[in-house]
């Protein structure tokens, strides 16, 4: 049991303020949950907002992937912390706290959404390689295949050319 | 019969000055309104002011944080009072508003000069467009009173649609002169090729004085915007 809590190393999913029950049937499903397993992970946390959708939770006895879920919580940057893996819904908010500390992320595009511009976001962070970027019924493929040694860790912007811009506009002397 | 005559040339001459004295008023709006556009996007002359009373327009999740972020570099001796407006169903953004302050605040004494308000939103997600006529008026009404009280010289915003109300009238005190303010606006890291609608209005309407985009594609289409890279800091 020491052992297995020594090498835990979580997977946290994240929808955010919403509901995406489509994400979250995703990850429970044998297949994905497998995967997981197979590549060393083995608790599945989840938050999932306001979905109906309630997993089922697993607390790993039989070896199998521990499953715990909860729907809000103020403090979502201290559960990516201490996750190995991230699978996050689209939004920025999300996507960057993840990024800013250096996770693993796999972003799940939830196209029941009307106005999906979000998924130009992660389209284009998966071009730098920042992340993956899948849909839910996609993602055990996705897993299958990832490297997330091939991922390219985000380096944070610099906001000081704005500061600049902004003080010698309202004529304020460079300091 | 004279007398008839004058009389109706005092009618028409009255009407006539009438006519000129309104199409004098709106040639004159137009000069203001024109001369109002090309002010907008000069940057102000050296050393005008220490400090400008600055209103920051919050948005939910995403916005608010690319908010703070920008928030974090800029020197906030130069830019206070700070005045943080959230729409009022959003109760996180200003909570989060106020920890960033919390956390810059030097000593307690100045604390002072931040404060928070709440807007109306002119349209909820998922509201009907007939109840929504009377929720803009609502909206626009109480945006004009906030506007009233904060005067601001400075607006930061990054496109929650509360910010179009805010910028329009804004707009407006530039052209009766009631207060000149400088309009900033960043676009959302999230717009990778299109711009949002509010962004597209204040870019094209040329109502912000300078627009700033997180990622070369839309600065091809957008070049009087300033293209700054991701703003997505540490702080």
């Amino acid at each position: 049991m020491e052992d297995r809590e020594n090498a835990k190393r979580v997977v946290f999913v994240t929808v955010g303020t919403t509901s995406f029950d489509a994400l979250v049937k995703a990850v429970v499903s044998e297949d994905v949950k497998d995967e997981l397993q197979k590549r060393g992970f083995t608790h599945l946390l989840i938050q999932m907002g306001r979905g109906i959708f309630f997993p089922t939770k697993c607390d790993g006895a039989d070896g199998s992937l521990v499953v715990d879920y909860f729907t809000f919580s103020s403090s979502i940057a201290d559960y990516i912390r201490s996750a190995s893996l991230v699978i996050s819904h689209a939004g920025s908010g999300s996507i960057f706290e993840t990024l800013k500390l250096g996770k693993p992320l796999i972003v799940v595009v939830n196209e029941d959404l009307m106005d999906n511009h979000q998924c130009e976001l992660a389209e284009a962070l998966e071009e730098r390689k920042h992340l993956y970027y899948t849909r839910p019924h996609t993602l055990y493929q996705t897993l299958k295949k990832m490297e997330l040694e091939s991922l390219v860790r985000y380096t944070p912007g610099d906001g000081t050319p704005v500061a600049r811009i902004i003080d010698r506009f309202l004529g304020f002397p460079d300091d | 019969m004279e007398e008839g005559c004058s009389c109706i040339y005092s009618r028409m001459a009255s009407r006539f000055s009438i006519g000129l004295l309104m199409i004098l008023a709106i040639v004159l709006l137009m000069v203001r309104v024109l001369y109002v556009i090309y002010r907008c996007g000069k940057p102000l002359p050296k050393g005008v002011s220490q400090s400008f009373t600055t209103l920051i327009v919050l948005g939910s999740g995403g916005h608010t944080a690319e908010m703070l972020s920008l928030l974090s570099v800029l020197r906030k001796d130069r830019f206070t009072p700070r005045f943080y407006i959230a729409a009022a169903t959003d109760n996180m953004s200003l909570q989060k508003a106020r920890s960033f302050e919390d956390s810059v605040a030097e000593k307690p004494a100045v604390k002072e000069a931040s404060q928070f308000m709440q807007i109306y939103r002119s349209r909820e997600v998922g509201q009907s467009y007939v109840t929504s006529v009377w929720t803009t008026i609502v909206a626009i009404v109480h945006a004009l009173w906030l506007m009233i009280r904060i005067r601001p010289q400075v607006i930061l915003c990054n496109g929650p649609g509360t910010c179009i109300p805010l910028c329009v009238i804004a707009f407006v005190f530039k052209v009766l002169g009631i207060r000149w303010s400088s309009i900033f606006y960043v676009e959302s890291v999230a717009r990778v090729k299109k711009l949002s609608l509010s962004g597209l209005l204040l870019y094209k309407l040329r109502i912000a004085d300078q627009f700033f985009v997180q990622w070369p594609q839309l600065h091809k289409k957008y070049p009087r915007a300033h293209y700054v890279g991701c703003l997505m800091i540490e702080f």
